[in-house]
């Protein structure tokens, strides 16, 4: 008697829940989605094309609007691979700022995270709580470099300035500010009775599955794996901290959200080991004037908010600009699963979804 | 008399391969014509142009790929795959304490397969699938790279298959699910051609696009008219095709 049909719904690319300029297409049947198709590349900027044309310290300034929203950890990733590239010794000092940057960064891209997520499924105060925390980090990135968005903050074989004096006091100041914060997001959350049922269960992967699919960062480690950059391959000062790596049980959008929180808290205890035990001396190693690596190829990975941030980069020993470079970007791979997440959801399922594995359209498209 | 000519003989050793390769022309630019004047390094060795003035003996050939010193430990997984697959490890690779298998095309599935499911192995986990371009390159100009992680034994590996322009490569998205994405990047940069591909489209550039972008030949400034040596030259274009409008 009725006849069940399909329909093709669009959403996207300007909508205020893909965080960007994402369109998915969707496939209904009623309010079920059968299937979806991830259509990207509307901020193509050809950051890949453009550094294989830039000296490379110029570099570093592209790699600042990849991952907007942690822009230092991008800085790091890059200067790190160059690093390994040239053989280059980084000094201690410099390793642990890069460590406290990072994992402040960490924390501030995660503010931004728990806001805009729980803003996308309704709880409207998380965002403003989460951005008030956010913003006494970027007042900490302003002191340290004069930038709020896009850092510009490291430098090839180490750092482009010491920290300003006091600045590790403040450091240690927002840490004690920031711990009751994040129980603060938890009243809120954690055991809200509509956050459950908005989350739990919605959008399961399994841990295999989703090693499959290449996820990585806490949209993987949600699943049960307990894989993190910072534990099984080190850089910066990571091997000298002690944290650990928070992992979920049921791979669902709950667990990703309790993986992120718990995430919050191990990033605080990194910073206070880090900030408290800075060693004295220089902050950047042994470079040439011209920076030249000699031929050969390498790829470094590091652990960016988002999952597994890597680089290979290819020298050809004879020109000041790379032959290849080619960014890893997390997001675009934890974006891959989104059409495996969504289907058999419901169409509001399909925001809190994308909300769940943390995008950033600036690093998909590069 | 024959104990002298002992010493010249440089030891082959292809670690040597950064200084002993062609040192000519001072990092003369790419092939790509830039409209401003690109800032080549300020003539690191102002010594060779006279001699060797080939233009475009500056596009280098290849990546360099170091051999293995004879004294490193060549991992489990190395030797696992040789013996599992022969003929599938032509050449290997040691810089930087990053491996390397370089494997041929027609073996690349069975290598991929022995390298997801062998218990020495297990690369469950494809970090990234790239390519790079080198056109002078007799055996093909492109180098398909794909980067294994195994979340078991958390070691590392780079495979990496070289192809000419037209070669068909092997689709590993039936081993790894992750590379559909991945290797439709490459595709829509490169244009290299997957086959297998449950959906081989462009993913980053518009459906329309022509051309290759990540191609060392594809100018920096993008194709057809735009491409002009001076601004000037496109405000008059800009103005022609106005003037072409009004009429």
């Amino acid at each position: 008697m009725f006849d069940t049909s399909e329909l093709v719904i669009n959403m996207g690319p300007q909508h205020p829940s893909t965080h960007g300029v994402l369109r998915v297409v969707l496939r209904l049947d009623g309010e079920k989605v059968i299937d979806a198709e991830v259509v990207i590349g509307y901020l193509h900027r050809g950051i890949e094309k453009l550094s294989e044309n830039r000296n490379w310290t110029q570099i570093i300034l592209l790699t600042d609007r990849m991952d907007y929203v942690a822009a230092a950890t991008n800085n790091v990733g890059y200067c790190e691979t160059v690093e390994k590239l040239m053989q280059i010794d980084v000094p201690r000092r410099a390793k642990y700022v890069r460590t406290i940057l990072c994992e402040l960064q960490r924390i501030a891209s995660h503010c931004l995270w728990v806001g805009t997520h729980a803003m996308d499924i309704g709880a409207m105060t998380v965002f403003l709580y989460a951005f008030r925390e956010r913003e006494l980090i970027l007042d900490l990135f302003e002191e340290f470099c004069g930038a709020r968005l896009t850092y510009n903050s490291m430098r090839i074989g180490g750092l482009p300035l010491d920290i300003p004096p006091g600045w590790d006091k403040k450091v240690l100041a927002f840490c004690d500010i920031m711990d009751a914060k994040i129980d603060e997001y938890e009243t809120l959350l954690t055991h809200n009775r509509i956050w459950l049922e908005r989350t739990k269960g919605v959008g399961v992967i399994s841990g295999a599955e989703a090693t499959g699919l290449g996820m990585c960062g806490p949209a993987l480690r949600g699943s049960g794996v307990a894989r993190d950059v910072r534990k099984d391959e080190p850089y910066a000062a990571y091997d000298e901290m002690e944290f650990e790596v928070p992992v979920g049980v049921a791979g669902d959008t709950y667990d990703r959200y309790l993986v992120r929180m718990e995430e919050f808290r191990q990033s605080l205890r990194i910073i206070r080991q880090a900030t408290q035990g800075i060693p004295e001396g220089p902050i950047v190693g042994k470079v040439p004037r011209l920076i030249k690596p000699a031929a050969g190829e390498t790829y470094h990975a590091i652990e960016s908010p988002k999952g597994e941030l890597g680089y290979f980069i290819v020298s050809d020993g004879k020109s000041t600009n790379p032959y290849r470079f080619r960014v890893r970007p997390p997001s675009f791979c934890n974006l891959q699963a989104l059409p495996r997440l969504v289907r058999g959801h419901l169409v509001a399922d399909v925001v809190a979804l994308i909300g769940s594995i943390d995008i950033v359209l600036g690093e998909v498209d590069r | 008399m024959a104990d002298d000519p002992q010493k010249p003989p440089p030891p082959p050793q292809a670690a040597d391969t950064p200084e002993s390769a062609p040192s000519a022309a001072p990092a003369a630019p790419k092939p790509a014509p830039p409209p401003a004047p690109k800032a080549a390094a300020p003539a690191a060795k102002p010594a060779a142009p006279s001699a060797e003035h080939a233009p475009k003996a500056a596009a280098p050939t290849g990546p360099v790929e170091p051999a293995p010193s004879a004294d490193a430990v060549v991992p489990t997984f190395i030797t696992s795959l040789q013996n599992g697959v022969p003929g599938a490890v032509v050449q290997l690779s040691l810089y930087l304490g990053d491996w390397t298998v370089i494997v041929p095309v027609s073996h690349l599935l069975q290598a991929a397969e022995h390298l997801h499911h062998a218990p020495e192995c297990v690369f469950d986990y494809l970090s990234d699938l790239t390519a790079t371009d080198w056109p002078p390159r007799p055996e093909g100009r492109f180098d398909v790279i794909y980067m294994l992680y195994s979340t078991r034994h958390r070691h590392r590996v780079r495979v990496k298959v070289k192809v000419a322009e037209h070669t068909p490569v092997p689709s590993v998205t039936g081993i790894w699910p992750a590379a559909n994405w991945l290797e439709r990047e490459v595709f829509d940069m490169f244009g290299v051609n997957f086959t297998g591909h449950p959906d081989r489209r462009r993913i980053l550039m518009p459906e329309d696009w022509q051309g290759y972008p990540q191609r060392k030949d594809y100018p920096l400034e993008g194709p057809g008219e735009l491409l002009m040596e001076s601004p000037i030259d496109w405000l008059k274009l800009r103005q022609a095709r106005e003037e072409a409008d009004i009429e």
